[in-house]
């Protein structure tokens, strides 16, 4: 009882002390709530979109060949479907039909999708929601697209994705093969790529390697590292990442060398006082371990907080204008969060021990003056 | 009661700057008295005190105080005695700035982890045995001097010590406020405190309610005056 | 009064911590809740054989990063700068980097 005493007193004396000098004490938690406000809120995103990914990429095709020609993804000849059905452990080719499509009216990409049946015929298309808020289209609208050769070709709307299925789905165009062949110039005889489905799931880095060796202008991809793609985003190493990164790392020790470069007169006179009243080293010490819970911790629970809101309430309205880049087409989409005990736990210790300890260690010294330093200030 | 025996206090010891403040001091306080260090600056009485009140070690030599030898205690225990027995007034009150007077009455009892009510409570009473609790929620710097004296006084009575010492407390004090803080040393005195006074202030020394009167000069003990009553 | 700001900081303290916990209550129930449209994504993957999230339409190795080949991305040099801020964003699959033959 007498212990946490002592901690309520002396944290009330902490309090009035950083009460005393309100606005610059404001000031240090307001930007420090930021930091740990804009590190929260990309933890958060990236857990979240990387979540998204791994449960909605998971029914991928289990292996695509892709053509290389001088180190580019070419078109794949129909005829490597033969050499591959050949192969042991293959259950089923086909052939991926798929494409960009530059729009100059209105600058955005879209992508043209193939499916293996199409509903809808030649001359109608089903597309994503962001597609339809970029030209401003219906269902039942025709649309015109330019063709390989020049030309245009009318296609109607029949279809257009829900707004739920966004991010997988914003910017296709889902085509019959007549048409995306005379709108891309892709000739018969030829694919984007060709996918694979195999019997058995652990037979597939030997099918892949029996690939290679087969068809040696190919690569085959395979399902698990289409899922470990995202696993980068926002990878420390990626620039703005890096970039956001520094700039907190700059601000610690903006705040750091504040208190680094010792006390202010006034505090090492203060802290003669309370030592010449009674106060032990260790007394000081704790007002001062105190001061840096406070504000940090503060801090902290500011920051985890008002991150949770922008990422998922606000849809990370803040780092849009980063995430948009140059596109035209942007999905809007809401990320389902995926929170966990060890980012948070992590958050906490990177934001509040530094701090504190940065609090702590350079009024060390002035802690352990003799009580009666008092005598003769 | 105190007992000092052959109290030697050097400072910047084996420098160019070493200088010897008290240099063999043996003397013995008696407790319920009001006991004055006489001598002008330097005499080593502001150093006699807080090597006295634990505030500082003496370089050689021993110190008793209720029967405890307080010299060779470590760090922790001195300050644990400190705490309890003594209670120091300073010559510049040392009051801390933009807290209320409330608080900085508190202060020295805060790390000694009691109740806040209960502290709060005893500064309260404090504070209205001197008549000031009408600035309980003030803040320092908008109070006069005497009325920082008396907090000050208030500050050095809230762990109820034994020992209360007062360095040169008439020094930023005009007359009617010198004599006011001498009758609230006299009314402490009646409640069994020990009082120690550091001043070169005649309104002190000769002061009626002053048992005795140690004069000191360039660190030693130069004539042990008993003034009678 | 006693000790009022103390208190205070504790008070804002457990509130905060409250507001954290229901956090994570809120993730969870939006977890059970975003069943039927992660079905429905699923679907729509496995129908079109999809094998990638719209993100970044900027470019083409932004929009389909696991299909992107090692030159698109350093097309002009390999030390050159990003174009597209959203490269900056997604460095380029670690199944670019693996040796091609093993």
């Amino acid at each position: 009882m007498r212990w946490i005493n002592r901690q309520r007193n002396i944290l009330d004396f902490t309090l009035s002390s950083l009460l005393r000098r309100k606005g610059k004490n404001v000031a240090l938690l307001a930007v420090y709530t930021f930091i740990v406000f804009i590190l929260a809120s990309v933890v958060f995103l990236t857990s979240s979109l990387k979540k998204e990914a791994c449960l909605v990429l998971q029914d991928s095709p289990e292996i695509i060949v892709q053509r290389t020609v001088a180190g580019r993804h070419d078109l794949i000849p129909i005829s490597y479907m033969l050499v591959l059905k050949e192969i042991r452990g293959v259950q089923s080719v086909r052939e991926r039909l798929w494409g960009y499509y530059y729009d100059p009216a209105t600058g955005a990409n879209y992508t043209f999708v193939v499916p293996k049946d199409h509903q809808y015929g030649d001359g109608g298309v089903a597309i994503g929601n962001g597609v339809a808020r970029t030209i401003r289209a219906d269902r039942g609208d025709i649309v015109p697209f330019r063709t390989h050769d020049g030309s245009y070709m009318s296609l109607e709307i029949k279809e257009i994705f829900s707004s739920e299925s966004e991010i997988i789905s914003s910017d296709l165009i889902v085509i019959s093969e007549e048409d995306f062949r005379e709108i891309a110039g892709i000739p018969k005889g030829y694919a984007t790529d060709l996918t694979l489905y195999i019997r058995n799931a652990r037979e597939l880095p030997t099918i892949a390697d029996k690939i290679k060796r087969a068809l040696p202008d190919t690569r085959p991809i395979i399902r698990d590292e289409i899922l470990r793609t995202y696993d980068t985003v926002f990878d420390w190493r990626g620039g703005i990442v890096m970039a956001i990164l520094s700039g907190a790392i700059m601000s610690f020790i903006i705040f750091a060398w504040d208190k680094a470069t010792g006390l202010s007169s006034d505090e090492k006179r203060e802290i003669g006082i309370l030592k010449g009243i009674g106060w032990e080293t260790s007394d000081v010490i704790l007002m001062k371990f105190w001061e840096g819970v406070v504000l940090s911790f503060s801090s902290f629970l500011l920051g985890i907080i008002l991150a949770y809101i922008h990422v998922f309430f606000t849809s990370f309205a803040l780092f849009e204008p980063v995430l948009k880049g140059w596109s035209i087409l942007y999905p809007e989409f809401k990320l389902i969060p995926s929170l966990d005990v060890y980012q948070i736990a992590t958050l906490f210790f990177l934001t509040v021990v530094p701090y504190t300890i940065a609090t702590i260690v350079p009024s060390w010294r002035a802690a352990t003056v003799d009580p009666d330093t008092i005598m003769r200030m | 009661m105190i007992e000092l025996i052959n109290i030697r206090k050097v400072f910047n010891m084996r420098r160019p700057n070493e200088f010897v403040a008290i240099d063999s001091v043996s003397l013995l306080v008696e407790s319920h008295k009001i006991t004055v260090f006489k001598g002008p600056s330097g005499s080593g009485k502001t150093t006699l005190l807080s090597l006295i009140g634990c505030l500082a070690r003496p370089t050689s030599g021993r110190i008793i105080v209720s029967g405890n030898e307080i010299t060779s205690l470590p760090e922790r225990f001195l300050t644990e005695i400190r705490r309890k027995i003594f209670g120091f007034v300073f010559q510049q009150f040392y009051l801390i700035k933009g807290i209320t007077v409330l608080e900085n009455v508190m202060l020295p009892a805060y790390p000694l982890g009691g109740k806040y009510s209960s502290l709060k409570e005893k500064a309260d009473s404090l504070l209205a045995l001197f008549n000031i609790s009408h600035k309980t929620s003030s803040r320092i710097e908008w109070l006069s001097g005497g009325e920082a004296q008396r907090v000050s006084i208030a500050r050095a009575l809230v762990n109820d010590p034994l020992v209360v010492i007062a360095d040169e407390p008439t020094a930023y004090l005009d007359t009617k406020l010198s004599l006011e803080f001498m009758e609230i040393a006299g009314r402490l005195k009646k409640v069994g405190k020990t009082i120690l006074i550091a001043s070169h202030d005649p309104l002190v020394y000769e002061s009626d309610i002053v048992d005795r009167v140690v004069e000191m000069r360039d660190g030693k003990i130069i004539t042990r005056e008993k003034s009678c009553l | 009064m006693s000790g009022r700001k103390a208190k205070g900081f504790f008070l804002f303290a457990a509130i905060s911590m409250f507001l954290i916990s229901l956090m994570f209550v809120h993730a969870s129930f939006k977890e059970k809740n975003s069943m039927p449209s992660l079905e429905e994504k699923r679907k729509i993957v496995k129908e079109l054989e999809l094998t990638d999230l719209c993100l970044f339409t900027d470019a083409r190795y932004t929009r389909h990063p696991s299909m992107a080949d090692l030159n698109t991305p350093f097309q002009d040099h390999p030390m050159s700068l990003e174009h597209f801020p959203s490269g900056a964003i997604m460095p380029p699959s670690s199944h670019l980097m693996k040796n091609e033959m093993d």
